[in-house]
């Protein structure tokens, strides 16, 4: 039975919303609530569901970030995960904390933890970088299964519905493999109370990432980050044939 | 037919359930005039020369006439009522407010007032062909104190819209409610809406701070005050606040918005049985102290009916009852520990069989929408009797039960859901279709069953045009000629919202 590694970010949650740092060096985080990103929620959940349906023996969760992302390992836990695993990363060396940083740590967990599997949301709702799953398959030299909508367990490893341009692609993998969670794989569960409960005495464990021996040195540097454009203000037609004129003035129809 | 219907769904605020409940059953409901035996009062009835009259108030835009315009306005939020209305004005201004009525009460033209035309009980839409008088335009936000937390704005601002205004200065609505993407803030105070929040924030009668609006003869009368205090005379904001259009149309209001919660956390529980909510309440109560705000309950095919027709889904599994508490507080670690001993203590003793909590604000958006949802998801299954009644918690839940049996399978399904920290429950009933027969079955059945428990028939959705011969089971005798006298004070010739709240008597016409 397969071990299975799940990352989960913590990131400002998708109903609040965002504000631009006036100097637009970033976007305002401090007491703005957080969740786990949606796409994380979809991968743990994919992990318990493979431990429920017998596939897998243990599911790992892991966060890299300050002391709060405790709270997201937390909400892993609650969901179903076994143990988890608090990459502490603080302070400046968080806000540059990069797709590549965060692939080289999940690639050297994987390793230490004998992961067969590791599962991750296809991007996070912040930065929408879109490149964990990807290079963290790159550098251990594993198969991926991206954008996955559906994972079947088949007799040499795992069959992946991959979401891709206008329809769906279906791949086999070998084990060891990377998976990442798109939107339809499945929809997450709710953690229920006894389970809060539980989640409390599950074991988290902390190191840095030098213990793992990744180099957090920036490889990408933000020059600005700016609000969209603001959207022109509507107007409000008086009827439905005066709707379809205006569209056909714009050429809309 | 079609064309006035998409015209319908066009002009309807963005809550979803409202316009997927509207799209389920294309059929328009029948006019109330028929569909409940009401005669017209002589009133005038408008002409050629009124609607000239008002084009010298109002620019063309703002006066609706055609039919398919007009047809909106006429409906209900249930669709249960359908007045015969020709004439929509839209006024901007309080002033424009004042001259339509003057001209109206000179001329004995009767005025419907309305707001987001999300009334419950038939009062937002004319019975006959009042002119409708909407308030939607009148959507200012005028001033607001960052320091006192005093708001003031015009009737017709959307709740919502408040609400997020207010929320980028650190404040809150004092009130919150299903319908609050349409109900405006006018509406709201005409009602004295009660809604989620009233556990903690109290009810309109303590947070609205003042009030303008307009008598029936045009008079304005400014009590638009921003004062905590003010103990000079006699208090007239409050006989505005539930009057229902009755009395005055509100043109502005001035309401108290508490400090937005640094903390807010939401439970949603599996429980056993009614007797385990009221133990549960208990246990909230002193367990929660001041940070509880909000304690709900619905039951299973509340719930069930709710998940099923609006394609939702349900945090937990299935159990007899839900409950719903919501904490506001300012410190997140003192609130996790007082939620943390209550859950315990719930989960420990049994009166929670199962349950989620949160406080990220995407799930509460998701589990808060169940709960807002209930109102609206009956539609699905063709016509709700509504009720919205005030019980004695003990008997809370009895009448549910108790309808259940005595309808059996003739109606499709008996729910009960509300605010049990208000001692407020909603009892609907869904049926295919309308049924005079099950309307005979329930009314005056609930009522009196009400009046014997000594609850109130009406507990926040206010009387309308549907209640008015059943007050009598919650006002006495000389209450009732007190409101009288006070109408036939405000409004001598009657042309404020008739048909509704007050019952007809002889001496009255
Ligand atoms: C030391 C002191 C401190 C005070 N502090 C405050 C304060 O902090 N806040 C505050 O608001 N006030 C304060 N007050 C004034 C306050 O108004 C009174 O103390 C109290 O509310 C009046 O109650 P009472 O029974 O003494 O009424 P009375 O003084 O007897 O009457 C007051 C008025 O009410 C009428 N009245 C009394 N009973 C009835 C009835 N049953 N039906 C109809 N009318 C009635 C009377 O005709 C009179 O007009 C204070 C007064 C004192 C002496
Ligand atoms: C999904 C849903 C959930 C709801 N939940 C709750 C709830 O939790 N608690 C609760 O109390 N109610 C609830 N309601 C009913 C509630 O009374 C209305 O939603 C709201 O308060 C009415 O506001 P409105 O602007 O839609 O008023 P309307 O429906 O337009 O009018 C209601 C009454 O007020 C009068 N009126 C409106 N505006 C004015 C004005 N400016 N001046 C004078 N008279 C006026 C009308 O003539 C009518 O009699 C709910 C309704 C819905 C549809």
């Amino acid at each position: 039975m397969a071990r299975v590694l799940v990352g989960v970010k913590r990131v400002i949650d998708y109903a609040v919303k965002i504000r631009v740092k006036p100097d637009k060096s970033g976007v305002v985080t401090d007491g703005v609530k957080h969740s786990m990103n949606p796409f994380d929620e979809i991968a743990v959940e994919e992990a318990v569901r493979m431990k429920e349906k017998k596939l897998a023996s243990e599911v790992i969760a892991v966060s890299c970030g300050p002391t709060q992302a405790q709270e997201t390992l937390r909400t892993a836990l609650a969901m179903g995960a076994d143990r988890a695993i608090h990459v502490e990363v603080a302070g400046p060396e968080y806000e540059t904390l990069q797709p590549l940083h965060v692939a080289k740590i999940l690639a050297k967990l994987s390793q230490d933890e004998k992961a067969d599997i590791v599962i991750v949301g296809k991007q996070a709702i912040d930065d929408d970088s879109n490149q964990t799953a990807q290079m963290t398959a790159a550098i251990l030299d594993w198969p991926q299964g991206t954008f996955a909508s559906k994972v079947e367990k088949s007799d040499s490893g795992l069959t992946v519905t991959r979401e891709i341009d206008g329809g769906l692609e279906v791949i086999k993998t070998k084990l060891p493999a990377v998976i990442s969670a798109d939107l339809r794989l499945n929809e997450p569960r709710y953690a229920t109370l006894p389970n809060i409960m539980k989640a409390k005495k599950k074991p988290m464990k902390k190191v840095s990432a030098k213990d793992l021996g990744v180099d957090l040195a920036p490889r990408i540097k933000i020059l600005s980050v700016e609000d969209p454009p603001v959207r022109q203000a509507g107007s409000i037609v008086p009827d439905v044939d005066t709707l379809v004129a205006k569209l056909k003035e714009g050429g809309h129809v | 037919m079609f064309k006035p219907f998409t015209l319908f769904v066009f002009n309807l605020n963005k809550s979803n359930v409202f316009i997927r409940a509207k799209y389920a059953t294309a059929v328009l409901p029948q006019f109330s005039a028929n569909k409940y035996a009401v005669e017209r009062k002589k009133f005038g009835t408008v002409r050629p020369s009124d609607i000239d009259y008002f084009r010298t108030i109002l620019s063309k835009e703002r006066i609706l006439t055609d039919e398919e315009d007009v047809l909106p306005y006429n409906i209900d939020w249930i669709k249960n009522c359908r007045g015969q209305s020709q004439v929509v004005l839209r006024p901007t201004t309080t002033e424009e407010v004042s001259q339509i009525l003057r001209y109206c009460n000179n001329n004995m033209l009767a005025v419907c007032p309305q707001g987001g035309n999300t009334g419950l009980v038939g009062g937002s839409v004319p019975v006959f062909d009042e002119i409708v008088l909407n308030l939607s335009l009148m959507n200012k936000i005028i001033s607001l104190d960052e320091i006192s937390g005093a708001l003031v704005c015009e009737a017709g601002c959307i709740l919502e819209n408040l609400d997020n205004y207010v929320r980028e200065h650190n404040l809150i609505m004092p009130l919150d409610l299903g319908a609050k993407g349409s109900c405006h803030i006018g509406g709201n105070v005409s009602t004295n809406a009660g809604g989620l929040r009233l556990l903690r924030y109290g009810n309109l009668h303590g947070t609205v701070l003042g009030i303008e609006a307009v008598k029936a003869d045009g008079t304005v009368i400014d009590c638009l005050r921003t004062l905590k205090k003010d103990n000079t005379g006699y208090p007239l904001k409050h006989i505005f606040i539930g009057s229902e259009g009755t009395l005055g149309v509100i043109t502005k209001v001035s309401i108290h918005c508490p400090a937005q919660p640094r903390s807010v956390s939401l439970g949603y529980f599996g429980v056993e049985k009614f007797e385990n909510v009221l133990e549960l309440y208990k246990s909230a109560k002193s367990s929660l102290g001041e940070i509880l705000s909000a304690f709900e309950m619905a039951d299973n095919e509340s719930i069930t009916s709710t998940v099923n027709n609006l394609k939702l889904s349900n945090p937990i599994g299935d159990y007899p009852m839900y409950v719903l508490v919501e904490s506001h507080g300012s410190d997140e670690n003192h609130d996790n520990e007082k939620l943390n001993r209550f859950l315990t203590q719930g989960m420990e003793s049994g009166l929670i069989l199962d349950g989620t909590v949160t406080s990220e604000p995407n799930k509460m958006k998701s589990i808060r929408n169940i709960r807002e949802s209930i109102a609206g998801s009956g539609l699905i299954d063709g016509y709700v009797f509504k009720y919205d009644v005030s019980l004695p918690l003990r008997n809370y839940y009895d009448l549910v039960e108790d309808l259940r049996k005595k309808l059996g399978d003739r109606v499709t399904r008996v729910y009960g859901y509300g605010h049990v920290g208000d001692g407020n429950i909603h009892i609907n009933v869904t049926v295919p279709q309308y049924s005079k027969e099950i309307n005979s079955e329930l009314e005056p059945y609930i009522f009196e069953q009400v009046s014997k428990l000594k609850g109130s028939i009406s507990a926040e959705h206010g009387v309308g045009f549907r209640k008015p011969q059943f007050i009598h089971y919650s006002q006495g005798d000389t209450s009732l000629e007190l409101m009288r006298e006070l109408k036939r004070t405000m409004d001598p010739n009657g042309i404020l919202n008739p048909y509704k709240v007050l019952p007809d008597v002889a001496s009255y016409e």
